[in-house]
This record gives C-alpha cells, structure tokens and sequence, in this order.
C-alpha cells in the first residue's frame, strides 16, 4: 500500500503489540452475530444438503446422512436452470453498465457545473428506492401487459408481430433485472467519476490522443474501481434474484431461474436436500466467478 | 426415492419403527464424525418422527383466542371492524385476535412447520386451510382433536362433508368455506363463452390462456375433461396424461401462465382471455374492476374444495377456539359471512337465513349450489404420501419448465 511509505517503522511494529481487551470486546458483539447468523446457518445448509429421505417417511421428512448424489441429481435436473440463471444475470450486468456509465459520466463529470441538476439527477435514481420493488415490478408488469399502450403502440408500428408478447419472456425478465439493479450499478460509479480529475483528460487530448482513446486509456481505467463494485453489486444479487423471473411477476415457465427452482423445492415439493445443494452451488459458483472477475480486473484491494 | 408406504397403518407404524431403531444407530456414528456442533444441528435438522404432545389448555383462565386466516375471508365493514367477530366476542367474552395470515398453504406451512414438530405454539389457536394441506397436517399429528360436546353447532355441518377421507367424521377439521375451481372468459372479447376445459386450447386464445399453481385445481379440472373421475380410483396412467396436455399446452405456447392468487391481474390487464380460476374470485374481480368476466364450471367437471378449521398442536386456548367454531356453524352467522366472501358456507340451514338478508344471493349458484351444480364439481381424492411426493414434483417441474 502506498500508504505504507509514509508510516514509520517504530508505529507499524506497535500495532500487533497492543493487545487491546476493548478491541476485542468491540469485536464480539459482530463475531457472535456472524457465528449465529452466518457459520450456523451455512453448517446447517451444507448437513441438510446431504441428507436422505427417511425409509417410509412422508413427504418433507428427511435424515442425516452422506448422500453427495443430492449434488448430481440438481445440476442433472437444473442444470439448464442454473446456467439461464448466470446467463441472465451476466446480460442484465452487462446492460446495466451500458446504461449507467454514461449516466453517472453526466452526473458525475459533465453536470459538474450545474450543482442543482447533479443533485437533482441523483434524486432520480435514488427515488425509485422510495417505492418498494415488488410493487415496481408489479407495475411494469402491467405496464407491459398485452393489452398495454406500450406493448400494443409496438404492434400497430409494427415492430411486434400481432400475436406477440412479452410478460413470460426472457426478454422481460433481463428488462426486469436490469431495471432493478440501475441504481447500484450507477451509484458506485458516480463515486468513482465525480472524483476524476479533468486536467488528465485535457492532457490526453495535449498529446493528441483521440476522445475515444482517452476514454478507454484514462477514464475507464480510473473509474474501474467503480465498475468493479457496481458489476458484483449487480450481479451477485441478480444470480440469485427469484421476484422478476417469477411466474407471479414478470417470468413465465420457462424463464425460471435458479432461485424459484429453490423456492419451489423449499416450499412446494419440500424437497429441502435439493433446495440446499441448489442453494450451496449457486454461492459456489458465485464465489468462484467474482474471484477471478476481481484477480482479472486487478482490483484485489477493494476486497 | 422412497419406497411406497404400506397402506395398512398397522404395518406401516411396525416398519417405520424398525426403521427408526436401525437409523439411528447409523446418525450416531455418522454425527461423532462430523463433530460436537454438527451433530446438535443434525439432531434439528433430521426429521422427528415423534408426533408432538398438545399443550395444556389454558382457556377458562386466559379469554383469548387468536385466528389466523387468508385474505378476504371474514365480513368486514368499512372501519376495518369484523361484525360477527364482534358479536361473538360480546357474546363470550373471549377477545377474538383476527389476522390474515396465509397467503398461499403452501408458504405458511413453511413457516410454522418447525414450531409444530417441536409442539409449540406458532401464534394461533385456530387457523384455515385447504383439504389437502389439512390432511398432512392430520397425518403429521399437528392438530388437536376437537371435543364435540364444545361444538353442538356441529350437527349443522351439511352432510356431504361429514365423512371426508383424511378426516371421517370429521374429529380434526371442520369446514370453513368451500369453492370449486372452474373456467373464466372475458365476456368482451369471447361473448360465445367457454363450455369445456378444451375450449380453453382453442388456437384463437394462444398465449392468452391461464391455469392455477395449484396442482389439484388444474390437473383436477384437465383430467376431467380428458374423462377421468377424480374422486375416484385413478392412478399414474390418468395422471400422466392430464400431465402430458399441460405439457403440450405450456410448450407449445397456448398457456401463457400457471399462477397462484396473482392471475386476477392476468385477466384485468389483458395478459390471458381465459383461465382456469377460483369461483368466488371471480365474483369478486366483478364488483371491483366493472362486469367483464364470467364463470363456470366446465361441462366435464370442475374441482370443488374447503378450507377447513384445525386447532394447532400448541395451541393453549383450545376450548375458546372450539365456541369460535361453534359460533360460525350458526346459519344466521354463516349467512352474514357468506353474504361477504361470496364462497360456500359448510353449514345447513344458511340459504334460509340468506333469504332473509339477500334474497339475491340466496340464488346464487355460485354460494348455494343446487344439487345439480354440485354434481358437477368433484373433490380431488386424497393421495398418499407417496402419490403427493410423486405428482407434485411431476406438476412442479412443468412450472419450473424443467
């Protein structure tokens, strides 16, 4: 760490020696809080993940055991399931940022000079956190209803055929995702732009280096701490996110991704080993992929 | 997969003890591998075969009791006040907690289900579900029996209904409302109407057609348009073959959707034309978003249901829960209820007392069926475990589209 340079070595051999009791009593309220409602948790999932019906049992009655084929069986029965899942949660990630750099550019960079409209346009992506998002998705569900003026506009332009729609489609459910995860793509990113320092970008253009250039070899390396945490801010919850591909939202049949399959096995079929071996390899996965995202993006630090 | 479950319960009670014995010596060891800590959670997560004692009834001390329910069940005037809650509290004394609770049976079991192992109280002395729900409940010992000398209304229970098979003679539940599961239409854009659950695979209504998540509405009403006698004896054959039309019908696009409650709003915006639906809904989609839906069962049958009363195993207030019961098999009280909710009232006697109040609804097919209508609506049988396990994920697996 650059901030190290500036340390003296007297001050950095202290630290460790301190043994503070009130750090540590500081500490325990949190420790106890993760061992509770994290460690517990998780150890419980991962025993439940390998348990077995109990012989004769009825429905929803299960026993501890070892049965590591709870594993093979979901990624056999979901695997389709759980690659829609990442696969929608990577296009929503990708639109998302499409969207939201130029519009925190705007906020952050270029509205600089008009502090009303900046404070103004952050209001307007704050906002819609005013309103819950189950009811937002509600609304653009019925917004974009068949009998809808948008969805009927789009057919008398004919830019849909007649009898097209679009509630239950994949479409829809990407739109959804994408709409609901904006704000945390946008916000990171409007904290790392607003901090940018101009005068880089004039020299870019001193050196005769096209705007377009400046942009991929100044502007976006500066901002990839942003983009870094907006993308895991949006996808991680998008992976796992069951309310826009729900059958009651804006999903259908066959847009369901892994999070209803869960909800399905833990509620309606009790099948609670599936749901927890389906549950253990979305974290996974998960983990898996924001480690090498983050190793090559280089932007370890920020973990 | 689990093998069947001997019918005979008497067998069934002797292997599931063999088991239990064998079982358990093989956690034992399996726990001291995992470690001290895993194995106090193995304990809570394996499944208890124990049936759960029920609590101590503390009604002549403590006047309460405390209901939970599904949305819009219960006559409520404009003030948020329940009138015939009210009248009965007046009555008795005991102060009645009314909450709506159940959303859908299937999450509240999901929440309450550890507390009923365990025997402890979740929050309520009597809650209402439907048969199926009611009966896995019965099966697990998650209900305390009711004592009839509290309940004289009893008598009032209409006969069809005394004799269910996962409750005969009624000792466990007591019906609350029933409905059948029938077709809608947009009586604008389909003023011909539907008469059959085939109809609703016309090519005309492709990608406008909706069915319920609830597997024994649907498949009940599509296995008995494809000739099959659901209250009678039917197997895996029947079965697949409603299975295999709801298959082709979700793949090649003519279901547009299979939802719960939420499918109200499907045929308010538009999104489907026809759908398989709740009778009472319908009544009510009326009278709150202008006349444009029709009703019916379909000429092959529909499906017809309760939701039913039980005292949960925790219960402490049993016997107040039990005049509470008695208090609504009142015709004159299930009159003003059904005037409401616009289901079935369960008790004999209503329609008179409806006469009195609103002649109009006291004609309505659709809360005093005549014997004729009845005919044609049919309770879905009840399955075995095994069956349950089996069909559900059979049914779940075409909503998940897997």
């Amino acid at each position: 760490m650059a901030f190290s340079a500036f340390a003296t070595g007297t001050a950095k051999e202290q630290a460790p020696r301190r043994k503070s009791r009130i750090a540590l009593l500081l500490l325990l309220p949190g420790i106890l809080y993760l061992m509770l409602f994290f460690l517990v948790p998780l150890v419980s999932l991962v025993i439940t993940s390998f348990q077995q019906p109990i012989p004769f049992g009825d429905i929803g009655e299960y026993q501890t055991a070892f049965k590591w084929e709870n594993y093979v069986d979901v990624v056999n029965t979901y695997g389709e399931h759980i690659f829609r899942s990442f696969g929608y949660a990577i296009l929503a990630t990708i639109f998302a940022l499409l969207f939201s750099y130029p519009l925190a550019y705007f906020i952050g960079v270029t509205a600089r000079r008009w502090p009303l409209v900046q404070n103004l346009m952050l209001v307007l992506v704050i906002a819609p956190f005013f309103i819950s998002f189950l009811l937002r998705t509600l609304a653009w569900k019925s917004l974009l209803s068949d009998e809808s003026f948008v969805i009927s506009g789009l057919k008398a332009l004919s830019l849909m055929a007649p009898d097209a729609h679009f509630t239950g489609t994949p479409a829809a459910v990407i739109f959804g995702l994408t709409y609901n995860f904006i704000p945390f793509m946008t916000l990171p990113l409007y904290s790392t732009l607003e901090r940018l320092d101009t005068r880089l970008l004039e020299a870019g253009s001193d050196l005769y280096s096209k705007p377009s250039m400046t942009f991929f070899k100044v502007t976006v390396p500066l901002s990839m701490s942003g983009i870094v945490s907006g993308v895991l801010l949006t996808f991680i919850p998008a992976a796992g996110d069951y309310i826009n591909a729900s059958r009651d939202f804006l999903g259908g049949t066959g847009t369901q991704m892994i999070g209803n399959v869960i909800e399905s096995n833990f509620l309606v079929t009790l099948n609670y080993p599936a749901a927890a071996a389906l549950s253990i390899i979305l974290m996974a996965v998960i983990l898996v992929m924001v480690t090498v995202y983050v190793k090559r993006s280089g932007t370890e630090d920020l973990l | 997969m689990t093998k069947p479950l001997p019918e005979d319960p008497f067998i069934r009670s002797l292997v599931i003890q063999a088991q239990r014995a064998q079982f358990s010596r093989r956690n034992m060891l399996k726990g001291a591998g995992v470690g001290a800590s895993a194995l106090a959670l193995a304990a809570c997560s394996t499944g208890a075969v124990e049936k759960p004692k029920a609590a101590k009834d503390k009604s002549d001390t403590d006047k309460i009791v405390r209901w939970d329910n599904w949305a819009l069940y219960l006559d409520v005037d404009d003030d948020g006040h329940y009138p015939t809650l009210e009248a009965f509290e007046k009555q008795t004394g005991i102060k009645a907690t009314y909450t709506e609770a159940v959303d859908d049976n299937n999450t509240y079991y999901g929440k309450v289900k550890d507390q009923l192992k365990l025997g402890q109280d979740i929050g309520c002395d009597t809650v209402c579900l439907t048969d199926w729900m009611v009966d896995r409940w019965i099966r697990f010992g998650y209900t305390q029996e009711l004592d009839d000398a509290m309940i004289p209304n009893k008598k009032n229970l209409v006969p069809e209904l005394a004799n269910v098979s996962f409750d005969p003679g009624r000792k466990y539940s007591l019906p609350w409302q029933g409905g059948f599961a029938g077709i809608a239409w947009n009586k604008d854009q389909l003023p011909g109407g539907l008469t059959s659950v085939s109809d609703l695979w016309d090519p005309s209504l492709k990608g406008r057609v909706g069915v319920l998540s609830e597997m024994r509405d649907t498949m009940g009403c599509i296995m008995q348009d494809l000739g099959t006698q659901i209250d009678g004896k039917w197997g895996d054959s029947e079965f697949s073959a409603a299975i295999d039309v709801l298959q082709t019908q979700v793949s090649n696009g003519q279901i547009r959707n299979i939802k719960g409650n939420s499918y109200k709003e499907d045929l308010q915006n538009g999104d489907t034309l026809a759908a398989i639906v709740w009778s009472g809904d319908i009544t009510q989609l009326n009278f709150e978003a202008g006349d444009h839906w029709a009703f019916s069962l379909p000429s092959k049958g529909g499906t017809l249901w309760n939701d039913n009363f039980l005292i949960p195993i925790g219960s402490e207030h049993k016997k107040n829960a039990e005049m509470l019961i008695n208090y609504y098999y009142d015709p004159e009280v299930a009159a003003q209820v059904a005037a409401y909710v616009n289901y079935i009232p369960p008790v004999a006697g209503t329609k008179d007392a409806m006469m009195a109040l609103d002649p109009d609804l006291a004609n309505d097919q659709l809360i005093f069926p005549s014997d004729a209508t009845l005919a044609n609506a049919h309770v879905f049988r009840s399955l075995s475990s095994a069956e349950d396990q089996k069909y559900n994920s059979q049914f779940q697996a075409i909503l998940l589209g897997a």
